[in-house]
């Protein structure tokens, strides 16, 4: 995984509530036994009319937003089915970091693991980002996640809270199975002992 | 003594291989169920570094989204990209030893029902899948959830997750549920309390009477949508009901080993005292018999109400639910029992099992489906499939004018051939009513079985209490 670094850019405001992954990558898009190329895709059904072409009102169809390396989105964003293809379809199009009040869990999970960094706000600064995110290419939101900070474009700057474990795998690109195979002797003596405990497992 | 644990506290607790000091843990995996769509690249990823998989004998592999449901697909799948998909699937079995169902196989079905039909799940195990639907196992007191990807491989290499524990939530129903009321009800009316989010962050255990009054299939049921609710993971203590189903399946423990068990499952249940961050509690004798109106589970309302307004909500809903009626061509203060239906669907790993069948069959004995309405019953499992016609439901499907299909994920995500036209109308007894879930422009009305049924009788949906 490539390391995250700090991104200044374009944020895509999408307000709407309850963004579940099935909206952005339809199912259609599952059959591909990879996880490349998937960008073209994102929010397909949104983006695109039945016949393929752009629907011009679509945020990301704007020429403000097509390179937007932010999304500030409603509350409960990436509900819904567990497909990594929803992050892999974002981390294609160029999107780095989400800011939402809330995400489903197993999406901001596999955000992580795809080099997205996903934010959660309170209500009252997500709406500032909203309002700047709303100025297309005349507002510029900045992101530092070593010292966890977002800034709006006037400068205002609002800590937010990550995983400590997780942010030291982002910032390093670190590969989770790598960290995990220098314990696999822990792992190996739990299984001794479970095996004991519970044979029939 | 230690503090009182909850249910999920304890199997926590039996499954940290590690836990490093800032809480992370490695949480060792006792089963990992695996279908064709979230497994290619995983297993690509395997043998790009040069891995194996650490446990294939706890690893089980069923095709299921992608398959067709026509009886013609022993003569292979038409679509390409679904073939080769399923075929990669036969591959990466075949070349890391792991369980495997193929299409041709009897047992083959939906990942969570051939899971518990073959003994695979068993109280007080971790179960993970790539796919968010593995809460269903959680009704054997089982915690399972859905993964990534990039997860699946992890469990294949290491089979261990990188975890921190989630909160606890209760949510218990009292008393018994009214007649024609059951478990899909239940689900929707807890998803409908506390929101598509409400859950997030916390393992919900589902407790109280109406619970232990459900069978395992309605369990399930139960389970499976506590992803629907933003939860890790649904929970069910188990006890004499589960016990009975899981004794004697293929890969349930035998002789001194189910002596075992038991002894070590009798302890799994949440400890007098022990704490709970949120707690919700439901009249079982409140719960009606209810149906999803807009394109998030949490739109749900008993039958005898009307369609909602707008201005009924706030903040961000407002917006959401003026979108979702336009995509559901619905106007505030029209009857939910008003609505009329093109297609039914009944299936999915939330309604797909015997009993579902059975449940749907009792409306339908008799009687014919109305004209013109396109309705299909795909059985969650080939053996749920052999059962019900040896039963007969599966007659009184056909005589009613159903579809009677193989099995499979089909139109509950329609990755397969069974998909809604742009605005053809489904009750669908399956989980999600998102926004093209079942076909671009399509609209689904989430229900149970019994209340499916009776819509493709009337052509629209219908009180099941006053049906018949």
């Amino acid at each position: 995984m490539e390391k995250f670094e700090n991104v200044s850019g374009v944020a895509a405001p999408m307000p709407l509530i309850n963004i579940d992954t099935d909206m952005i990558i339809p199912k259609q898009f599952l059959k591909t036994i990879k996880r490349s190329g998937l960008g073209a895709n994102l929010f397909d059904e949104m983006r695109f009319d039945d016949n393929g072409n752009e629907i011009e009102d679509f945020v990301l169809n704007k020429p403000a937003y097509r390179k937007a390396e932010i999304i500030v989105a409603g509350d409960n964003f990436g509900c819904g089915s567990s497909r990594e293809h929803a992050p892999w379809a974002l981390r294609d199009f160029g999107i780095k970091v989400i800011v939402s009040t809330s995400f489903a869990d197993i999406f901001y999970n596999n955000s992580f693991k795809n080099g997205i960094l996903p934010i959660v706000l309170p209500k009252e600064q997500v709406a500032v980002l909203m309002e700047d995110a709303e100025r297309g290419e005349n507002a510029r939101i900045s992101v530092d996640l070593e010292n966890q900070t977002i800034s709006a474009t006037d400068g205002t700057e609002f800590k937010f809270e990550v995983d400590s474990f997780k942010k030291h795998c982002l910032l390093n690109g670190l590969d989770d199975i790598g960290l995990t195979m220098q314990k696999v002797q822990s792992i190996d003596s739990f299984e001794e002992k479970y095996k004991k405990s519970a044979p029939w497992v | 003594m230690s503090a009182p644990k909850t249910l999920y506290d304890k199997i926590w607790d039996a499954h940290v291989a590690h836990e490093a000091d800032d809480g992370t843990c490695l949480l060792y995996i006792d089963r990992h169920l695996v279908h064709e769509v979230t497994s290619p690249q995983a297993f690509e990823g395997l043998r790009i570094a040069g891995r194996g998989v650490r446990a294939p004998e706890k690893t089980i592999a069923v095709p299921d989204h992608n398959v067709p449901t026509t009886t013609d697909r022993v003569n292979g799948i038409d679509n390409e990209e679904s073939r080769i998909q399923v075929e990669a699937l036969d591959k990466n079995a075949k070349d890391f030893g792991i369980h495997y169902y193929p299409v041709s196989d009897v047992r083959q079905g939906i990942v969570h029902i051939v899971g518990p039909e073959q003994g695979w799940t068993l109280p007080g195990m971790t179960v993970v899948c790539g796919d968010s639907h593995t809460a269903t196992h959680g009704a054997f007191g089982a915690l399972a959830h859905g993964i990534g990807t990039s997860e699946v491989e992890h469990v294949l290499a290491t089979q261990t997750l990188i975890q921190k524990k989630s909160k606890n939530m209760k949510v218990e129903i009292t008393g018994s549920l009214r007649p024609g009321v059951t478990a899909k009800d239940i689900t929707m009316t807890v998803i409908g309390e506390t929101g598509t989010a409400g859950g997030t962050g916390y393992v919900i255990e589902y407790c109280g009477q109406a619970i232990r009054e459900l069978s395992m299939e309605g369990r399930m049921t139960v389970c499976n949508m506590a992803i629907e609710g933003g939860a890790r993971a649904g929970l069910i203590a188990p006890d004499q009901t589960t016990f009975d189903y899981v004794k004697g399946r293929p890969h349930a423990p035998k002789g001194a080993d189910w002596d075992a068990a038991m002894a070590n499952w009798a302890d799994l249940y949440t400890d007098e005292d022990a704490h709970f961050d949120k707690v919700i509690t439901i009249a079982g004798e409140d719960i009606a018999p209810s149906v999803t109106w807009g394109t998030s589970p949490e739109d749900v309302l008993p039958i005898d109400a009307v369609v909602p307004n707008p201005s009924d909500f706030e903040g961000g809903k407002v917006d959401a639910v003026a979108r979702s009626l336009a995509y559901m061509g619905l106007t505030p203060g029209q009857k939910l029992s008003d609505i009329a239906i093109d297609t039914v669907f009944i299936g999915s790993c939330t309604n797909g099992r015997i009993e579902d069948l059975r449940a749907a069959a009792a409306v339908l004995k008799g009687k014919k489906i109305k004209d013109g309405m396109r309705a299909m019953v795909v059985p969650g499992s080939g053996l749920v499939r052999a059962q019900a016609e040896e039963e007969g439901l599966a007659q009184i499907f056909i005589d009613a004018g159903f579809e009677w299909r193989m099995a499979g994920c089909s139109m509950c995500l329609a990755m397969n051939p069974d998909q809604l036209a742009p605005e053809e109308r489904c009750a669908a007894t399956s989980n999600r009513n998102f926004e093209g879930r079942q076909g671009r422009g399509g609209r689904t009305h989430l229900l149970s079985p019994a209340m499916a049924a009776a819509a493709a009788v009337t052509g629209k949906l219908t009180d099941i209490r006053e049906f018949n």
